[in-house]
Formats: structure tokens, C-alpha cells, sequence
């Protein structure tokens, strides 16, 4: 039982001991420090999380730490669940940090801003579900978001975009927090009290509309930390230039927390609500996983096509969350279990995969130098457990068996087909539409990672920094196989998660979706028959595969394998600038979405100055822009600066208008009390 | 007990599909020809080709990985799983519990994954056309398929594949109904996606602006060859054997006996066969349609996937 206030102590201590060591520490012991320390906060939090799984609840209340409110804190499975997955990351992603940070001098991601940071963002990612007060919440919420921001800033020197993307996330993840400030201020005044429970027992009395209202707000604000469209945009800037361990601890553990905060406000705190919420909801979410994975195809970037792909994977979680909501809405809660279970898992399948994939393409970044695909190429023979890695990975990312992410999305198909079974014609049209959706996004995303995996990785280096790279040193392999080990024991086991996702689930009110996970390693839905046994596709491929290279070795006469020259229909051995690139693997797919990505292209021909019927030089540009933020941010930044442009007009420099202003305002205000009163 | 009934269907369902592929596509090639006035290659062909190329030496292309030489039996091994899997001959097989639709349309697309890879990974340009465009078209089949399967699982209430099977063999009504057929002819677009063939691929070209599979495949030889060949064939046996399943479901062996299966095995093999006739005499008659209009006939298939899960709530919700 007392599992979790000691783990939670051992981590607030020992990040609080990274964040105050890291910037006396010089620089050579710097780094393996706070890494060590780091990763026992991560280890700590899993511990705490894993408790919380296993049935252990606590609360506390510290009146006296902060000022006013005072801290509550609450831990159930649900934040358990978060605790342990943010935990987990940020153990094996601190290992890989340690070799990572090594190697890149004195600033960025080793510097003494950056090294302190780190282990506080690491310490708000573990404690966030913690809290059971809207202030803790917000406290640690905002702590988490600023840390988060001075690692973005780390590698500020290296490049400029590194600034610009700091910007747009400082903004974005502060529109988020005034949100949420709104949100939880509406609700905790009608409700009476701050902390959760009041929270809870109170939300019934609200009315309808003002619960509406909390839900939107709220909605809006932790959908934007997800990374859901249409408040993404801060999520394919910050994340790719962020360095890469920060980069896997954002995507494949802060987003997550924007999936907790909608599961505890809208399931928990609210109570659950009417359809509408959550047919918003599930439109976010299947916006979100369509366009981000579309983007994701597009990108040439490596980075900032994980980004993207943060953004689908967050958007079919958010089709569960919607989905169970929506089923709860209707009255079938053992429904509304399963696919509440299948959006935890996918969050958890995620954050594996996710992190291996960031810190594989971080590896990269460090041994070559680039992130931009159509220079890389020819990796598996330089760096062959990075990119043996970053197939584990991927192979969870593309959601086919026998990868992890197959698991949940099947998870979560089943309980969308099944969920015809409740009457109501908006379900009877979304969630044809919604499989519809996962289906394609998981098309998608098999294109979208066949691109990163063959293009990166496979044929012949586009580049000299590509064909110089070297395998990366064993911490970061350590970190990394940590990670993949998470997925192959996910992909496999997933039923060791069970009781525990069971009890998850269970925290929000549902009733625990029992028939999920049974035997250990099956996952099976007991009132719907429909079952899925990991170990025994991949037992049933493997037989097949030694089946499929034995047979014909029977037959035909045993012979060496020679080697040859390619023969590329006699054309000879092509050279590297002859492959396929990034771009011209997603060009088909492009013209196909032709309309929803809309591309700008830019040809300019240049004639030689004697005769315009002679060529000199043809230069052909094509950019895929982010067409929402094109359209929805663009008009707002640029409706702002003219406002503030308009406003410089108000300040002349006057004194007399300054105080002519005053005059007017005084009296404004006397008249307005006068006649309010 | 059954499971002795139940391992011989199983194994006989690999092996007839293994062995019978190369046939069946002989059959088609044989087919076509004659529609065409020529005198074809023979129903054995395909065989006789696996047959010399797999006497052949291993030859590995200088800058291929271990994607290009793991690929072919990938393949193989992927489609050998749904065929062991799918309820070709028996419903009542010791593997019916696993054989879920939704895993069935996801080991189906990890062959295709692998083989796209493979072409990636040769570093040529054709390689990495043939899978820009597999993973396009692959891309945009798979809301079709998965659609299909959410409006074939409506009637069963399940998505296991050997009980929508035995319920339609038990309840004909299903299949006439119009979810039925619409599923039916979203999934035959669909296959025909899957598999390569005219309109979307054609798989006796080898011409750079039309080719798809062929163009991924063009470094392999030998034994290699060989196995992407019978990989390729096997699929596409398996997706007919399936579509015939599906929507002719009579004749499958739905109990334990042996005779049962026998008949099964004989009525599988008409059926195949007369589905490749009618698709190879199509073929005659259709031209390819070109790369971009694809989306188009695929968006069409969607559309009518969508119709048959709504006609199929709609239709149950009301009776």
C-alpha cells in the first residue's frame, strides 16, 4: 500500500536533485548524471503507475505547499495507467539521452538550461495525473509546458527554425492553458470546490449548457496538447526540432497526457455527457488521423513525419474516447468499456513505438547529420541495429500484425463493428464512416512508413553524410532495445495488461470491460465472439516462413548464392541519384489527395538570353503546405497584426491623449455602475 | 473426433491452394488465349516455369539488404497463413477460432508491405515505382476491404470468417440481400486491386508506365522469382477462393465428415475455376485504366461498401 507515496517521493526527490545538480555539475559528469537521475524518476513514476495498476490507490492533501489552495493529490489506475507509460518512456528514453547528449557539445541538448529542464520535465510528465485539484492540476500542466519549452529551445543556436518553432509552441500551448484556466474556472465555481471530488459529486447540477461549455473548452484545450487537428500546428514544428530524446518524450509521452485529461474531465469529472460531445469528439479524432497521416505520407522530413503520424495516432485514440463516450451516451456501458480500453491500449502501444521511432530517427540525425529522407538511404548496412530498431518500430506504427499497434487498432475495429448494435441512426452512419477512416489512415500509414523504412534505410546513400554514418554507441542502443523489447512483449503479451487496463477503465465509472483480455495472452471479447491470439500468428507465420524458404531448397539443387550486378531492365547498376526519393514515393499518393493537401507548385524556366526557343536552366518547386494551417491560422496571425497595426494609432505619444483616455474610460466605467446598479 | 477431419482440411487447403495456384493461373493465361485466337502455353505453364526456375542458382543483386532477399518468402508465408486460415474447403477446422476477417485483410497487406519493400530496397528506379504505386493502390483498398468485412459481419454479428461462412450456408437469404450483394461487388473490385489484375494492373506487362507488381519485382530471379511467382499465384487463388466463399458459400464442409470434405475440395476447384474464366474473359474485353483514374474505380467500390454496411443496419434495424 505504500508503494506510491515512496515512489513519488523518490521521484519528486531525485528530480528536484537532477534539476539542482545539473547546474553545478561541470559539464563531462553533467550529463551522466542528470541522465542517471532521470531515468530513476522514469523508473520511479513506473513503479508508482504499475502499483496503481495493480490495485493500489492513495490520496493525499498537502495544505501548506501551495499558497491558497493547497495540493490534493489522487492516484487511481487511471492515472496509474499514464504514470506508468510516461514513466517507462522516460526510463529508457534518459538511458538513451545519456549517449545522445554525449555527443553534441557543450550546448544544445548537453547545456546546463537544457540539462536542468530535463529532469523537471521528466518529473511533470510522471506527476500530472497525480493531481486531484484543478490548481495542482494547472501547476503541474503549466511546469511541464515550460520545461517542455526550454528543451524545444535547446538547439537554438544550431538553426533558426528552432526559435520560430519555439514561438508557435510557446503560443499555442498557452491558448491551451487559458482554455483550460476557463474551463476549469466555470466548472469548479458551479460546482463549489477545486479539488476533483468536489468536481465529481458537483457536475450534476450544472446545467446542461455550462456542462456543455466545460467540455468544449476543455476539449479544445487537451485535443491541442494531443496534437488533434485543428490546434496541431505547434505539434510538426516543435517536435522536429526539438532534440530527438526530447523529441520521444514529448510524442510518445506529453501528448498523452492531453488523452488523460480528456478521459478524467469528460468521463470522469463530467460524468460523461450527451452524443454531441463526443460526435465532435470522434470527428476531431478521425480529421486528425486522416490529415495528419496524409501529411505524414507527404513529409520528406524523418521527424516531422513521426510528428504527423503523433497526430493520426492521437486521432484514433480520440475515435475511441469518442466512441466510448458515445456508447456510454446511449446507455450500452459494456460497450463503452471496450473501447475505452481500446484507446488506453493504443496509448500505450503508441508511447513504445513512438519513442523507438523518435530516438531511431534521433540516432540518424546524430550519425549523419540529416533528417531530410531523400538525402539519407543505404543505413541498414552502416547502422544495422538502429535500423533493425526502427523496423520493430515501425512495424507497430503501420498497425499489421505481428507489430503492437495491430493489437489495439483491432481492438478498437471490434468494438466500432460491434458497436452497431446500439440503436440510433448517428451511430449507425458515424461509425461506418469511422472504420472507414482507421482503415484508411492505417493504409496510409503503411505507405508513410514503407517510405521512411525504405527510403532511409534501405537501397544506396543519397548523400556522403549517409554513406559515412556509423552505428550509434551502445547507451543509445540500450535505451533503444529497452524500447523495442516494450513492443515486441506488447505485441505478443498484450494480455498482461489486462487486469490492469481493466482497472483503468474501470476508474472512470465504467464498468470494467472484464472479457477483454483472458488466459494471459488472448485478447477476446466475451459477449461478442471475436478473439485474436497474437502468439499464435506470429507462432503460425514463423511455421509458414521455414515452410516457404525449406520447401524449395528440397527441390531445387543446393547452390551458393552468387552475387550480380543489378540488372534495372538492362539499364545496368543505376546510380544513387537514380533511385526513388521521398518525394517521388508520395508523389502518386499526393495527386490522389490532390484537393485535401492542396500542393503549390513553382516552375520557372529560364531561357538562354540569345533565343527564348533554347532552355538554360528549369528549376521546379513543389511544397506540400499544411493547408489548415494555411487557411485557419494565416487569416487569425494576419487579422492580429493588423489589429495591432490599427492600435499603434491609438498611441500617439500625446500625453494629453493618454490622459484623454483616462477621462473617457472613468466615465465609461461610472455610467456603465450607474446604470448596471 | 473432428480433428483429425479438421487437420486434413487445413493441410488440404494449403496444399491445394500452393499446388493449384500455378494451375489455376495457367488456367486463366489458357483461358485468355483462346479467347484471343491463340493456341496458349498450356494449363501446366506457370508450373513448368516455377519448376526451372527454382533449379536455378540464388543470385543476389550487388546493394540489395536482407528486405529484398526476405521478402519472396514473406510472401509466401503471409498468404500460406490466410489460406490455412480462411474457409475454403471446411468451416470446422482446429484454426477456425483465429481466423478473424480483420486479420485476414492485415496478413494480406503485410505481403504486399514486404514486397514494396523489397522493391525499395534494390535502390532502382523501377523498384521504387512499382512500390510508390502497390502502396498507393494498397493504401486506398484497404477502407474498401475492411468496410466489406464490418458489412459481412453485421448479419453474423461476428468477424470470424468460418462463422459468417456456416451462417450463410445455413441462412441462403443472407447473401441475396442487397448488403450482400453490394459488399459483394465492393470486395470483387477490391480483389481485383489486391490482386493486380486488369483494370487496375496488368499482369503481363512490362512496360515501364503501366506496371505495378512487375516493375517491383524485375530484380528477382532463380528461385526468388520463383516464390514471388507462386506468392503472387497464391493470392490470387486464395482471394477468388474467398470471394467464392463468401458469396457462394455451398458445398463447404461445415461438419466433420470426410466425404463432405471431398466434395468441398471438387466444388472449390470448380468454383475457382470458373471464377478465373469469367475474370480472364473480362480481361479480354477491358483495357487497364490509367494510374490516376484508379482512385476513382476504388472510390466507387468504398461507396458501395458504405451502402451495403448502412443497407445492412437499416435493413436489419427495420425487420
Amino acid at each position: 500500500m505504500s508503494t506510491i507515496p515512496a515512489a513519488l517521493t523518490a521521484a519528486t526527490v531525485l528530480g528536484g536533485a537532477g534539476a539542482l545538480a545539473a547546474p553545478a555539475l561541470p559539464y563531462k559528469i553533467r550529463i551522466p548524471a542528470v541522465g542517471v537521475l532521470t531515468a530513476a524518476v522514469g523508473v520511479a513514476g513506473a513503479v508508482a503507475g504499475a502499483a496503481a495498476l495493480g490495485g493500489s490507490r492513495w490520496t493525499a492533501s498537502l495544505p501548506g505547499l501551495l499558497p491558497l489552495a493547497g495540493t490534493h493529490l489522487a492516484v487511481d489506475a487511471l492515472a496509474g495507467l499514464f504514470m506508468a507509460v510516461a514513466g517507462a518512456v522516460v526510463a529508457a528514453v534518459a538511458v538513451y539521452g545519456i549517449g545522445y547528449a554525449a555527443g553534441h557539445g557543450e550546448h544544445g541538448i548537453g547545456s546546463r538550461t537544457a540539462q536542468t529542464a530535463l529532469p523537471l520535465f521528466a518529473l511533470t510528465l510522471v506527476l500530472v495525473p497525480v493531481a486531484a485539484s484543478v490548481s495542482t492540476f494547472l501547476v503541474l500542466w503549466e511546469l511541464m509546458a515550460l520545461a517542455s519549452l526550454l528543451l524545444v529551445l535547446a538547439e537554438h543556436r544550431e538553426r533558426a527554425s528552432v526559435w520560430r518553432a519555439g514561438v508557435w509552441y510557446a503560443v499555442m500551448t498557452h491558448l491551451g492553458l487559458v482554455l483550460l484556466l476557463a474551463a476549469f474556472a466555470v466548472f469548479a465555481a458551479h460546482a463549489g470546490a477545486e479539488t476533483f471530488t468536489a468536481l465529481r459529486a458537483g457536475a450534476h447540477d450544472i446545467s446542461p449548457t455550462l456542462r456543455g461549455l466545460v467540455f468544449v473548452l476543455a476539449g479544445l484545450a487537451f485535443t491541442s496538447k494531443a496534437g488533434a487537428v485543428p490546434l496541431h500546428a505547434w505539434l510538426p514544428r516543435a517536435h522536429p526540432e526539438a532534440p530527438s530524446p526530447v523529441s520521444a518524450l514529448m510524442s510518445a509521452a506529453m501528448v498523452n497526457l492531453g488523452i488523460y485529461g480528456l478521459v478524467r474531465t469528460g468521463l470522469d469529472l463530467l460524468g460523461g455527457g450527451p452524443a454531441w460531445w463526443w460526435l465532435a469528439l470522434m470527428a476531431v479524432g478521425g480529421a486528425s488521423a486522416v490529415y495528419g497521416i496524409l501529411q505524414a505520407a507527404m513529409a520528406s522530413d524523418l521527424k516531422r513525419l513521426l510528428a504527423y503520424s503523433t497526430s493520426e495516432n492521437m486521432g484514433l485514440i480520440l475515435i475511441g474516447v469518442g466512441a466510448s463516450g458515445l456508447f456510454g451516451a446511449y446507455g450500452d456501458r459494456r460497450l463503452a468499456a471496450l473501447a475505452l480500453a481500446a484507446a488506453l491500449l493504443h496509448v500505450v502501444n503508441h508511447a513504445a513505438f513512438k519513442a523507438l521511432l523518435f530516438c531511431a530517427a534521433g540516432s540518424v540525425l546524430r550519425a549523419t547529420g540529416l533528417r531530410d529522407l531523400d538525402r539519407l538511404g543505404g543505413l541498414r548496412s552502416r547502422m544495422p541495429f538502429t535500423a533493425g530498431l526502427f523496423a520493430v518500430a515501425a512495424l507497430g506504427a503501420v498497425a499489421l500484425p505481428p507489430g503492437n499497434g495491430f493489437i489495439s487498432e483491432w481492438l478498437l475495429l471490434q468494438s466500432l463493428i460491434h458497436g452497431l448494435q446500439v440503436p440510433g441512426v448517428a451511430v449507425a452512419v458515424v461509425l461506418p464512416l469511422s472504420v472507414a477512416l482507421i482503415a484508411l489512415s492505417a493504409g496510409i500509414a503503411a505507405a508513410a512508413f514503407v517510405k521512411a523504412f525504405g527510403v532511409g534505410f534501405s537501397a544506396r546513400p543519397r548523400s556522403d553524410a549517409a554513406a559515412a554514418a556509423e552505428e550509434s554507441p551502445p547507451l543509445m542502443l540500450v535505451g533503444m532495445g529497452l524500447l523495442a523489447a516494450a513492443c515486441v512483449a506488447l505485441a505478443l503479451v498484450p494480455g498482461v495488461l489486462g487486469t490492469g487496463l481493466d482497472r483503468a477503465v474501470a476508474a472512470t465509472g465504467l464498468p470494467g470491460s472484464g472479457a477483454v483480455f483472458g488466459g494471459g495472452l488472448r485478447v477476446r471479447l466475451a459477449d461478442i465472439s471475436a478473439w485474436l491470439s497474437p502468439v499464435w500468428v506470429v507462432a503460425a507465420l514463423t511455421a509458414a516462413l521455414m515452410l516457404a524458404v525449406g520447401l524449395p531448397r528440397l527441390y531445387g539443387r543446393r547452390r551458393r548464392r552468387v552475387n550480380a550486378k543489378l540488372w534495372d531492365c538492362g539499364g545496368g547498376a543505376p546510380t544513387p541519384r537514380m533511385a526513388y526519393t521521398a518525394t517521388s514515393f508520395a508523389e502518386p499518393l499526393q495527386r490522389v489527395f490532390d484537393d485535401v493537401l492542396a500542393p503549390e507548385q513553382d516552375l520557372n524556366v529560364t531561357p538562354v538570353r540569345e533565343s527564348a526557343y533554347l532552355v538554360e536552366r528549369v528549376r521546379f518547386q513543389r511544397r506540400v503546405p499544411d493547408r489548415i494551417e494555411h487557411r485557419l491560422y494565416e487569416p487569425v496571425l494576419g487579422a492580429l497584426n493588423r489589429a495591432g497595426q490599427a492600435a499603434r494609432r491609438l498611441a500617439g505619444g500625446s500625453v494629453h491623449l493618454y490622459l484623454g483616455y483616462g477621462f473617457v474610460g472613468l466615465v465609461v466605467l461610472l455610467l456603465v455602475l450607474a446604470v448596471g446598479w | 473426433m473432428s480433428t483429425a477431419v479438421g487437420y486434413a482440411a487445413v493441410a488440404g487447403q494449403v496444399v491445394v491452394v500452393g499446388a493449384g495456384a500455378p494451375v489455376l493461373t495457367g488456367w486463366m493465361r489458357q483461358v485468355r488465349a483462346r479467347l484471343e485466337g491463340r493456341a496458349g502455353a498450356g494449363v501446366l505453364q506457370p508450373w513448368r516455369d516455377a519448376r526451372k526456375l527454382l533449379r536455378k542458382e540464388p543470385v543476389t543483386p550487388i546493394g540489395t539488404g536482407p528486405a529484398f532477399r526476405a521478402a519472396p518468402a514473406l510472401l509466401v508465408a503471409s498468404t500460406a497463413v490466410v489460406v490455412a486460415l480462411v474457409p475454403l474447403l471446411s468451416t470446422d477446422t482446429p484454426v477456425s477460432g483465429h481466423a478473424d476477417l480483420i486479420l485476414v485483410v492485415a496478413l494480406i497487406a503485410l505481403g504486399t508491405l514486404a514486397l514494396a519493400l523489397a522493391g525499395l530496397d534494390t535502390g532502382t528506379a523501377f523498384g521504387g515505382m512499382g512500390a510508390s504505386r502497390e502502396m498507393t493502390v494498397a493504401s486506398l483498398v484497404e477502407p474498401t476491404l475492411l468496410l466489406s468485412v464490418f458489412a459481412l459481419s453485421i448479419p453474423a454479428g461476428t468477424t470470424n470468417l468460418p462463422a459468417i461462412v456456416s451462417g450463410a450456408v445455413h441462412e441462403p437469404a443472407r447473401l441475396a440481400s442487397p448488403a450482400g450483394l453490394l459488399a459483394v461487388a465492393a470486395l470483387a473490385v477490391a480483389v481485383l486491386a489486391e490482386t493486380g489484375r486488369i483494370p487496375v494492373d496488368n499482369p503481363s506487362t512490362h512496360l515501364e508506365l503501366t506496371m505495378i507488381h512487375e516493375a517491383m519485382v524485375l530484380e528477382y530471379a532463380g528461385p526468388d522469382l520463383a516464390l514471388v511467382e507462386l506468392g503472387a499465384q497464391m493470392r490470387l487463388t486464395l482471394l477468388l477462393g474467398l470471394l467464392s466463399s463468401l458469396f457462394v458459400p455451398w458445398g463447404i464442409a461445415t461438419g466433420t465428415s470426410w466425404a463432405a470434405l471431398a466434395l468441398a475440395l471438387v466444388l472449390f476447384a470448380v468454383k475457382v475455376a470458373l471464377l478465373g474464366a469469367v475474370l480472364a474473359a473480362a480481361e479480354v474485353f477491358w483495357a487497364k485504366v490509367r494510374l490516376f483514374r484508379v482512385p476513382e474505380l476504388l472510390a466507387g467500390s468504398f461507396l458501395l461498401a458504405l451502402l451495403a454496411v448502412t443497407a445492412s443496419y437499416f435493413l436489419s434495424g427495420t425487420s
